[in-house]
C-alpha cells in the first residue's frame, strides 16, 4: 500500500528523524494489522452467516421446487405444506404501504429542513432525527399496538392489527433513513445551481423542484430504496402490529403475516423440514434485500458518474 | 448622446453581519451603456452587483441601506418582489454555472418560468440569444448536450445567452471572463458591445484593460467606497483621484 517512511530510497533523511521513524513505522504496521484483522473477521462472519443460510435453505427449495415454494398459497408445516405466497404478498404490500407513507413524508421533510429552515436549526434537528433511527423497534411496535391498532379498529373497522397498521408503523420507522440520506443528497447539490436558478427569476420553490431535486434525484432514490430494504427486513415491530394470520389479504384492514414474522414466530419449535423451510424463507428475504441494496448502490453511483 | 438614467443608487450601504461591504455609495447608471466597475479584491464590486438584483437577500446575515431606483422605483421597497426584479435585472456570475440540464433547456429556463410554452417561440429565443452570445455556430448541432459538457468559455457564453433569454432590461456581469482564454474573452466583449443597444450593462472586471476596451463609463471601487466614476476615457487618461490613477496605471499598493 503506502511506502514506509524510512525506505532506503530516501537516504538524505536526517538521522534524528529516522530513529523517530522506526517507532512510528512499528506503530503504523501494528495498527494496519489490527484493522486488517478486524475488517477481515467482520467480512468473514458475514460471509459465514450467508453461507449457512444458503446451505440450510437452498436444498429445501430444490426439493420442494422453487415454484411450489414461492407461489403455493398454503402454509401448514404440520401436514407438509410450505407455500409462502401469502407472506410474500403481505411483505410486498406492507413494504409498499410503508414507502407510500414514508417516502413522500421523508423527502418533504428533507426539503423543508434544507430549504426553509435556517442552517443553525437544521444542524440541531438533523442529528435528532438520526437519533430516532436508534429507538428500539419494539417501542414502535408497542405504540402501534396501544395507539394505532385501536384507532384503526374504531375508525375503519377490522381487527385493527392489520396490514395498514404495519405499513404506517414502518412508514414512520423509515423516516430517519429517508430524511437523513435525502438531506445529505440535497446539501451536496452545488449552491451555484440555486443561485443560477434564482438569478433567472425562479421562485424559491421553482428552483427547489426544478433544479435541486433534479440534481439530488439519485441520492433521494437511493434513500428510498435503502428504506425499503429496512422495511422488508423489519421484524419485531411488524409482528406486533400486523396480526400474523397466514392468508392473502383482501384489504388493508386484513391481518397478515410477513416473511420476517413467519421466521421469528415459528423458529422456536421448528424441526426438520419445517426448520429448513424457515431457512429457505430467509434465503428469499436475503435475495430481496440484496437486490434492493444493489439498486441503491447503483443509484448512488450514477450520481457520482454524471 | 443624451444620458438617460436607468438605475439611480442613492447612499447604498451593504452589510454582512457586522461587516460593512459598501459604504454609502451614490451613482447613476445610464441606460444602453456599459458601466465598467474596477477595483482591487474585496472592494465590494460583487456585493454591489448582487445588491442591484437583490441576490444578497439570500444571505440572511445581509442587510442593505439606502435606495436603489430602477426606472425611478425603489427595488428595496417592501412592495417590490425580488423574483420579478430578477427577471428585469439578469446576472452572469464569475464562475460559469449552467444548470444540470441540456443547452437548450438552460437557455429556455427563464422564458419557461415566465410561462412561454410554444415550441417555435422557444426555438427562436434559443437561436437568437445563442447567436447574440456568439455561441450558436459552436452548438447549433448539439443543443441537447448536457450543458456541463461544454468548455468553460462556452459555458460562460451559454450563461450570457440564458440571461438574455429572459429579455431583461439590465444585465449584470461579474468578472465574466476571469477564467477564459483571450479568444473567448474577445467574443464576450464583442457580444457586449452589440448588446448595449438593447440592454443596460454593468460589467465588473478585474482586468482594467478590459474596462478600457469595452466600458463607456468606468467606476473605481476601493474598500467599499466609490472613489471615482466618469467616462472611461477620462478615468484612464486624466483621473481626478490619485488612487484611481495609481490603480489604472498598475502602481497600486
Ligand atoms: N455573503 C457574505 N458574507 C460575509 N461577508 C461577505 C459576503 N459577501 C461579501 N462579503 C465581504 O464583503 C467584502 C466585499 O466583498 P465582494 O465580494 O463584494 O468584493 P469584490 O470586490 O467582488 O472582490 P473580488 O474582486 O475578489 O471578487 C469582502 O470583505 C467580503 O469578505
Ligand atoms: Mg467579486
Amino acid at each position: 500500500m503506502q511506502d514506509t517512511p524510512n525506505t532506503p530510497a530516501q537516504p538524505k533523511r536526517p538521522v534524528r528523524r529516522v530513529t523517530g521513524g522506526v517507532a512510528t513505522w512499528c506503530r503504523d504496521q501494528l495498527a494496519r494489522y489490527v484493522f486488517l484483522a478486524v475488517a477481515f473477521s467482520a467480512t468473514v462472519s458475514l460471509l459465514l452467516i450467508a453461507l449457512f443460510i444458503l446451505k440450510e435453505g437452498v436444498p429445501f427449495i430444490i426439493k420442494i421446487g422453487l415454484k411450489d415454494f414461492l407461489f403455493a398459497s398454503e402454509w401448514d408445516p404440520s401436514v407438509g405444506k410450505f407455500g409462502i405466497y401469502p407472506m410474500i404478498i403481505a411483505s410486498l404490500w406492507v413494504t409498499l404501504g410503508a414507502m407510500l407513507i414514508g417516502a413522500p413524508l421523508g423527502v418533504a421533510g428533507a426539503i423543508f429542513l434544507t430549504q426553509f429552515v435556517p442552517r443553525s436549526v437544521m444542524r440541531i434537528i438533523k442529528p435528532m432525527i438520526e437519533l430516532l433511527a436508534g429507538i428500539p423497534s419494539v417501542l414502535y411496535g408497542f405504540m402501534g399496538v396501544m395507539v394505532l391498532a385501536p384507532f384503526i379498529r374504531n375508525h375503519f373497522g377490522g381487527p385493527g392489527l392489520s396490514l395498514l397498521a404495519g405499513a404506517i408503523i414502518l412508514g414512520i420507522m423509515v423516516l430517519p433513513t429517508v430524511i437523513s440520506i435525502s438531506v445529505d443528497a440535497i446539501n451536496a447539490v452545488p449552491r451555484t445551481y440555486l443561485e443560477g436558478a434564482l438569478a433567472l427569476g425562479a421562485t424559491r420553490w421553482q428552483s427547489v423542484h426544478m433544479v435541486i431535486l433534479k440534481a439530488a434525484r439519485s441520492g433521494i432514490i437511493a434513500s428510498v430504496i435503502l428504506a425499503m430494504g429496512r422495511a422488508v427486513g423489519e421484524t419485531m415491530a411488524v409482528i406486533m402490529v400486523v396480526g400474523n394470520a397466514v392468508k392473502i389479504p383482501h384489504s388493508a384492514l386484513d391481518s397478515v403475516r410477513t416473511l420476517t414474522a413467519n421466521i421469528a414466530l415459528e423458529m422456536g419449535y421448528a424441526t426438520g423440514l419445517h426448520r429448513q423451510a424457515l431457512f429457505a424463507t430467509g434465503v428469499v428475504l436475503f435475495v430481496v434485500v440484496m437486490i434492493l441494496n444493489s439498486l441503491a448502490m447503483a443509484a448512488m453511483k450514477r450520481k457520482a458518474g454524471s | 448622446m443624451e444620458r438617460k438614467v436607468k438605475i439611480s443608487v442613492q447612499n447604498l450601504s451593504v452589510f454582512f453581519g457586522r461587516h460593512q461591504a459598501l459604504r454609502g455609495l451614490s451613482l447613476d447608471i445610464a441606460a444602453n451603456r456599459i458601466l465598467g466597475i474596477i477595483g482591487p479584491a474585496s472592494s465590494g464590486k460583487t456585493s454591489f452587483l448582487r445588491a442591484l438584483n437583490r441576490m444578497n437577500d439570500l444571505d440572511p446575515e445581509s442587510r442593505a441601506e439606502g435606495r436603489v431606483l430602477l426606472d425611478g422605483a425603489d427595488i428595496y421597497h417592501p412592495s417590490q418582489s425580488a423574483v420579478q426584479l430578477r427577471k428585469r435585472v439578469g446576472m452572469v456570475f464569475a464562475l460559469p454555472m449552467p444548470l444540470p440540464m441540456s443547452i437548450y433547456d438552460n437557455v429556455v429556463y427563464g422564458p419557461r418560468l415566465s410561462g412561454v410554452r410554444d415550441r417555435a417561440t422557444l426555438d427562436e429565443i434559443v437561436e437568437r440569444t445563442l447567436t447574440s452570445a456568439f455561441l450558436w455556430d459552436e452548438v447549433k448541432d448539439r443543443l441537447n448536450l448536457l450543458a456541463l459538457r461544454l468548455s468553460g468559455g462556452q459555458q460562460q457564453r451559454l450563461c450570457l445567452a440564458r440571461t438574455l433569454a429572459m429579455d431583461p432590461e439590465v444585465v449584470l456581469l461579474d468578472e465574466p471572463c476571469s477564467g477564459l482564454d483571450p479568444i473567448s474573452t474577445a467574443r464576450i466583449e464583442d457580444a457586449l458591445s452589440v448588446l448595449k443597444a438593447r440592454y443596460t450593462i454593468i460589467l465588473v472586471t478585474n482586468n482594467t484593460k478590459q474596462a478600457s476596451r469595452v466600458a463607456d463609463e468606468t467606476a473605481f471601487f476601493l474598500m467599499g467606497d466609490l472613489v471615482e466614476m466618469g467616462e472611461t476615457s477620462q478615468i484612464f487618461t486624466v483621473p481626478k483621484d490619485q488612487r484611481t490613477s495609481d490603480y489604472v496605471t498598475g502602481r497600486f499598493g
